[in-house]
């Protein structure tokens, strides 16, 4: 995979995760374009399409657009799972997930994909693996802010 | 960083915590990718690592192999002996029961099982041994996979495209191909552009087997989907062939009249390439080019105009036929360029024809000279003419005048007209036309006669007699024909005078008198001293060639024309080039051609120097060149060598 973009309705970018080394200016050029595109097709429209050199894998869910570019060798329908895992993995961390635990809570989001994808390949195909590091991660967190509370600056 | 991390991660790699493990694993695929060099770091702990349990890390493992094989020979051939042990771990996760962890709707770990296949893909590629291997599991998941829901469905197709790739058992690639078609069928769109995909790769290989399911492609033509439509148009063109010509172009021909405008182009060349190869009558290729053009005439490539006047000038037999048909199209609708051009090329070459009686092949057609005169005034005063159009259709009115058998009063009015248009190219072959109403009357007749049939991609000369009557670009190629010979050519002309059937080909654009001026020059044209030819320069299919004219009545002077000729793939530009010679003489370097050599041996570039010799000392010349080609930057200077005594002498 060589990148994913999360983006609203309205065109709004929610998640961007780059898996290629570019610019920011390219990034945002890239970003633009193909929200642009993506945006543009009708509801009952098949969800691959070629732009560029790439195959873009697209799917709605509720108001966000999941949006992933794929190089020509890889398999498409499986690119449509990846998604769906991805989704289903918020929904199981955040109950029921919608787009505002999205923008509130996007280094979560963050941190359940970079869990269940690495350099653009799956990392971890067992749901509760993934899920059982990203608790680890928060209890580590728990942890930190106990530690912080109790520390007294008062010489 | 890559070089230097490269030893720890794969420390990491034979860690027991199965969590760094796995990133690890990863870590190492894109270290690779970076440096390829480090594969041999990773190689070995690769069989050690398909051991493992966990799925994580033996996906990683899976995609790691993968990498390393892609890049390097040398591993693809250490990893065949692993197949078996692929086989194993597959037939393990396809057997297995649901399992909560990994399973999707019934699919056990697809990421895995595609990930694997993937890499039995690469490994069977032009291998029997592996591939028969592989046999009997694709077989096994192909057949016993759930296709309810997209996991099935894309582990299917992974198993369908490593079916394809490598060399498995016949049976199992029909199954392959029918596979494929049940996916045509399914309802679901995203399934259906994946196996119209895959087909368009498989239509070379397996011909037959993909041309079953034909019909259900020409189907997937009518999809309101534009990706979808597109590669169904794809695969129907790979389709036809000459048993279903006359089935596919009527469907292609329907599609083109509903499809959308960026398809069009591509449509539009696809049919007029199919007819072209396998069209059973020359009349259905005329009336399928007929229709492609008044559908979409705007779209069709460029040379489609000259193949269709060459197809007519061919078929004898359908001259009647066509110019009627072409009458009443462009009767119809002067604004499709193609169209019109073609029609009043062919007014003008059969306009007899159509005048005359009846041809069974059509509805009679009682057509008045009026009415044609008047179509291609029409045509020539429409402000949707281009100026090449404008130019076929003034051709057409000065042929008609040798054709017709009413006075051409009307004619030589439309041609004065023209003589002061603006359009430089429209006036100076009105002009021309004009004066051979007045001056040259008793040749018009040999100079108008019918055109014989050109040769498709025929000499430099049939091809300057053929650019009177072609498109305005062609002007460029009688203009680099050398003016020696076009002398020549008038003055056969003038000295036979019996219909050579040669229209005056166009010099310098002077108008008034430019024929008179030509003829009046005197017979003795002096052949130029010939001097062989010199190859200078060679590299990387750019070749310089000088040839050498020594003219008779200056004998101090040298003319050397350089010409740089691109056989390549790849175009050069900035080309520039510059000589020096010694003090004594003196050098006039004129403005080259060009600074782009087109690839494949297009137009070469040709730069002419004059050189003055008045003391006939020995040649000297160097010559330097700048250009760039293949995305470099070349600059060479070196010194002609073997240049021949005569031009010095």
């Amino acid at each position: 995979m060589q990148f994913m973009l999360l983006f609203s309705r309205q065109g709004k970018l929610r998640l961007q995760k780059w898996y290629v080394p570019l610019s920011d200016k390219e990034k945002k050029k890239i970003t633009r374009e193909l929200v642009q595109t993506v945006l543009a097709r009708k509801p009952k429209m098949c969800s691959f399409l070629e732009w560029r050199d790439l195959k873009i894998v697209y799917k709605r869910y509720a108001s966000l657009y999941f949006c992933c570019a794929i190089e020509d060798q890889d398999n498409e329908l499986i690119t449509l799972e990846i998604i769906h895992r991805y989704v289903e993995l918020l929904d199981k961390y955040f109950g029921s997930v919608c787009e505002l635990d999205i923008i509130f809570n996007f280094e979560k989001a963050y941190f359940i994909l970079d869990e269940f994808l690495l350099g653009g390949e799956v990392q971890e195909t067992s749901k509760k693996n993934v899920l059982k590091a990203i608790e680890q991660a928060d209890l580590l967190q728990e942890v930190k802010k106990v530690i912080f509370k109790n520390k007294s600056f008062v010489t | 960083m890559c070089r230097d991390l490269a030893t720890e991660v794969e420390k990491l790699l034979l860690q027991p915590g199965s969590y760094v493990r796995k990133k690890a694993v990863l870590t190492a695929v894109h270290m690779i990718r970076k440096v390829p060099e480090l594969s041999n770091i990773f190689l070995p702990p690769c069989a050690q690592l398909l051991h493992e349990r966990h799925h994580g890390i033996l996906l990683g493992t899976i995609t790691l192999i993968t990498e390393l094989c892609e890049r390097s020979p040398a591993a693809l051939k250490h990893f065949r002996k692993v197949v078996p042990q692929l086989v194993q771990i597959l037939r393990t996760l396809v057997t297995t029961g649901y399992s909560t962890e990994h399973s999707i709707s019934g699919v056990s770990d697809p990421f895995l099982q595609v990930q694997i296949l993937r890499l039995l893909r690469i490994l069977g590629r032009n291998h029997e041994e592996s591939s028969e291997t592989m046999n009997d599991l694709l077989a096994q998941v192909a057949t016993n996979t759930d296709t309810s829901r997209n996991a099935g469905n894309a582990v299917l197709f992974e198993t369908v495209l490593t079916i394809m790739d490598t060399r498995s058992a016949a049976g199992l690639r029909v199954l392959a191909v029918n596979i494929l078609g049940r996916f045509l069928l399914n309802n679901d769109k995203n399934i259906r552009y994946v196996a119209l995909t895959s087909l368009l790769r498989m239509v070379q290989s397996d011909h037959s087997a993909v041309q079953r399911h034909r019909p259900t492609v020409v189907e997937c033509l009518r999809e309101p989907d534009a990706s979808l439509s597109r590669r169904a148009l794809e695969l129907s063109l790979a389709l036809v062939n000459s048993s279903n010509v006359r089935a596919m172009t009527q469907e292609l021909q329907s599609f083109l009249e509903s499809c959308p405008p960026d398809l069009r182009a591509d449509c539009a060349s696809g049919i007029l390439l199919a007819a072209e190869r396998f069209a059973p009558t020359k009349r259905w290729h005329i009336d399928t080019i007929l229709r492609v053009l008044t559908t979409a005439g705007t779209h069709v490539r460029d040379d489609a105009v000259a193949n269709l006047t060459q197809l007519i000038g061919g078929a004898q037999e359908l001259h009647a036929y066509s110019v009627r048909r072409l009458y009443s199209a462009l009767a119809e609708d002067i604004s499709q360029q193609p169209l019109v051009q073609v029609a009043a090329w062919c007014i003008g070459e059969y306009g007899d024809l159509l005048l005359e009686g009846s041809c069974e092949e059509t509805e009679p057609l009682q057509v008045k000279e009026e009415e044609v005169l008047a179509l291609l005034e029409k045509v020539l005063q429409s402000h949707m003419s281009l100026p090449a159009t404008r130019g076929y259709a003034l051709t057409a009115l000065m042929k008609l005048s040798t054709r017709l058998r009413g006075d051409n009063n009307r004619i030589r009015q439309v041609v004065s007209i023209y003589g002061s248009c603006v359009d430089v190219e429209l006036q100076q072959r009105a002009v021309e036309y004009n004066t051979l109403f007045r001056k040259y009357d008793h040749m018009r007749a040999a100079i108008l006669e019918k055109m014989p049939l050109v040769e498709r991609g025929g000499t430099q000369d049939e091809e300057a007699k053929e650019s009177k009557e072609a498109q305005l670009s062609e002007a460029a190629l009688v203009s680099t024909e050398p003016p020696a010979s076009k002398l020549l050519d008038l003055l056969d002309l003038l000295d036979s005078s019996s219909g050579a059937a040669q229209p005056p080909p166009p010099l310098e654009p002077s108008p008034g008198g430019t024929l008179g001026h030509l003829l009046d020059l005197p017979c003795a044209s002096p052949a130029p001293a010939s001097v062989p030819n010199l190859r200078v320069f060679e590299r990387e299919g750019l070749q310089l060639n000088l040839s050498f004219v020594r003219p008779p009545e200056t004998p101090a002077l040298l003319l050397i024309t350089v010409t740089a000729v691109n056989t390549s793939g790849a175009d050069v530009t900035h080309f520039v080039c510059q000589a020096a010679v010694p003090k004594s003489f003196q050098l006039q370097l004129q403005a080259p051609s060009g600074d782009t050599v087109p690839a494949q041996g297009g137009l070469p570039v040709t730069q002419l120097l004059r050189i003055f010799n008045p003391n006939k000392a020995p040649l000297r010349l160097k010559l330097r060149l700048t250009y760039h080609h293949l995305g470099q930057s070349v600059q060479e200077i070196f010194e002609v060598n073997n240049l021949p005594a005569e031009t010095w002498q």
